[in-house]
């Protein structure tokens, strides 16, 4: 298990190493100012003298994506669910939430920073609107995916509603809900970091977005780029756990994570 | 004398939404205790046939009369593909009727477990379905068909995605089951020879519309003596259900 991680992460762990390497070189050979572009060990400096602003900004963060996830987990799972219950319903709504998906939040997020009082509470509107399309997406798209024959055998059986739901429908969507989680994982992300620029708010609830735009207006640039090294890392263990998620909840049936024997 | 019937079709048509006729005066009867194929080239109406019978779709003209009234006390369906929730075990798979209807947990185990067994696959109730072969998919999904006990148990073309051997294997185990739960069959196939080996009765079918155009009793013993794939005997009740099959292709 473990060896096979590490086979799995040696090529693109030597890439990276690869290119620090060459990036910190060039850096030096050309004598780059740490102002325009800091070499590898210049930021990884930066991340330790600054790791005590850095890392409570870190959990701020990370904080308003999961808690966008959750909401956009609880409010698209929901609606497809109700999507599965009426096809009338459906067709009413899936548009709007398509023009809700189309539009960019970064447009949307002044708006809903004047309407929302709160600073944290108006970023996880911003993210939770990100997130929320896919779930609902691929959870309506499960649910619609059930066996055809599978579902004639629970009307043969005289199966209720909630029965056809809890035994054949949503066990059919889990898989497609699955993918949705994980591009709603990155989405949140991202709709938290876009939302925090839009609203530039500091303080004690500054997010690492924040941060970036900060030590960008004071030209600490080795910073920046140690802020946007937290972010890559918070979406890289964010779609890894997710990843994880899924791979423990489909290994013992579905295709997908079938290993491949002899 | 024959038996009475289980369910009766008294000048059945099927008309889709699309404006294609399915089946067209269809009268045809299911009769207690026998084993009978309905054989047709595809498009006769066959599957639809079947799930008229099942109560999963309803006639446009005619009727569908099942005895005593109502539906029989139970219907058995077996698909073309296994069709198993791959979410589940064998052991799952094969309880769930039971579930549906709310038997309790450690009865509706004990049953689906007998049921596994009857079908051999005594040791597998916890295997996925993925991690079955075809044949024993389709075992499940007969143990599934046959655990509520129904009085008729109906099979869309059930074997035909399976090998030769496998499919004469799970022959003599359906007869086998048959004779030992007494379960009247219903079973659609585009085999000759399959339809003769395990029948006591042939519909043969015509397409565009869907009919019934030959009715041939088998008149062979059941169980079926050991050598009667190669016997004269097979090989003339194939002969004569061939020639009203091509009948039915030239009608």
């Amino acid at each position: 298990m473990i060896a096979a991680a590490l086979r799995w992460a040696a090529a693109p762990g030597l890439v990276g190493l690869l290119g620090l390497g060459l990036w910190e070189g060039s850096v030096r050979l050309f004598g780059v100012p740490s102002y325009v572009l800091p070499g590898p060990a210049a930021i990884a400096s930066a991340l330790r003298e600054d790791w005590a602003l850095l890392w409570p900004s870190t959990l701020v963060t990370l904080r308003v994506a999961l808690l966008a996830l959750l909401v956009a987990v609880a409010s698209g799972g929901l609606l497809a669910v109700l999507f599965a219950q009426s096809r009338a319903l459906e067709r009413a709504l899936f548009p709007w939430a398509v023009v809700l998906q189309v539009t960019p939040i970064v447009a949307i997020a002044p708006l809903i920073l004047i309407w929302v009082e709160d600073v944290t509470a108006a970023l996880l509107v911003c993210a939770s609107i990100v997130a929320f399309f896919p779930v609902l997406s691929n959870t309506a798209l499960g649910l619609r995916s059930a066996d055809r024959n599978l579902v004639e055998l629970f009307r043969l059986y005289g199966a209720t509603r909630g029965q056809a739901l809890a035994l054949l429908l949503l066990p059919s969507a889990l898989p497609f809900f699955l993918a949705g989680l994980r591009v709603a994982g990155g989405l949140a992300l991202i709709g938290a970091v876009v939302a925090e620029f839009v609203a530039g708010a500091g303080g004690t609830g500054a997010g690492l977005a924040f941060r970036i735009l900060e030590a960008g207006y004071q030209l600490r640039i080795p910073r920046m780029f140690a802020a946007l090294a937290l972010i890559s890392a918070l979406g890289i263990i964010l779609f890894a756990a997710l990843g994880l998620v899924q791979h423990l909840s489909l290994r013992q049936w579905h295709e997908s994570a079938a290993r491949r024997d002899g | 004398m024959t038996a009475p019937p289980l369910v009766a079709l008294r000048g059945v048509g099927v008309r889709f939404a699309n404006g294609t006729e399915a089946l067209a005066g269809v009268d045809l009867e299911v009769r207690s205790g026998e084993f009978l194929s309905l054989l047709g080239p595809s498009g006769c109406g066959k599957s639809t046939l079947l799930r008229l019978v099942a109560g999963l779709i309803r006639p446009s003209s005619g009727e569908v009369v099942f005895s005593g009234g109502g539906r029989p006390g139970d219907i058995g369906f077996v698909f073309q593909d296994p069709t198993l929730m791959p979410w589940a075990t064998a052991l799952a798979n094969a309880r769930l009727p039971l579930r549906l209807r709310r038997v309790a947990r450690s009865e509706a185990d004990a049953r689906a477990a007998t049921a596994l067994a009857a079908v051999g696959l005594a040791g597998f109730e916890r295997a996925w379905p993925r991690e079955l072969s075809g044949g024993m998919r389709m075992r499940v999904s007969i143990a599934r068909a046959l655990v509520t006990r129904p009085s008729l148990l109906l099979m869309d073309e059930p074997f035909a995605a399976l090998d030769e051997i496998n499919r004469h294997r799970l022959n003599d185990d359906l007869l086998r089951l048959r004779a030992e739960s007494g379960v009247t069959v219903a079973f659609v196939t585009h085999s000759v020879f399959e339809s003769v080996y395990l029948s006591s009765r042939v519909a043969v079918m015509a397409a565009r519309p869907g009919r019934v155009v030959a009715d041939l009793p088998v008149p062979a013993p059941f169980p079926r003596p050991p050598g009667f794939r190669t016997s004269t005997e097979f090989a003339a009740l194939c002969g004569g259900v061939a020639a009203a099959l091509e009948g039915a292709m030239a009608a």
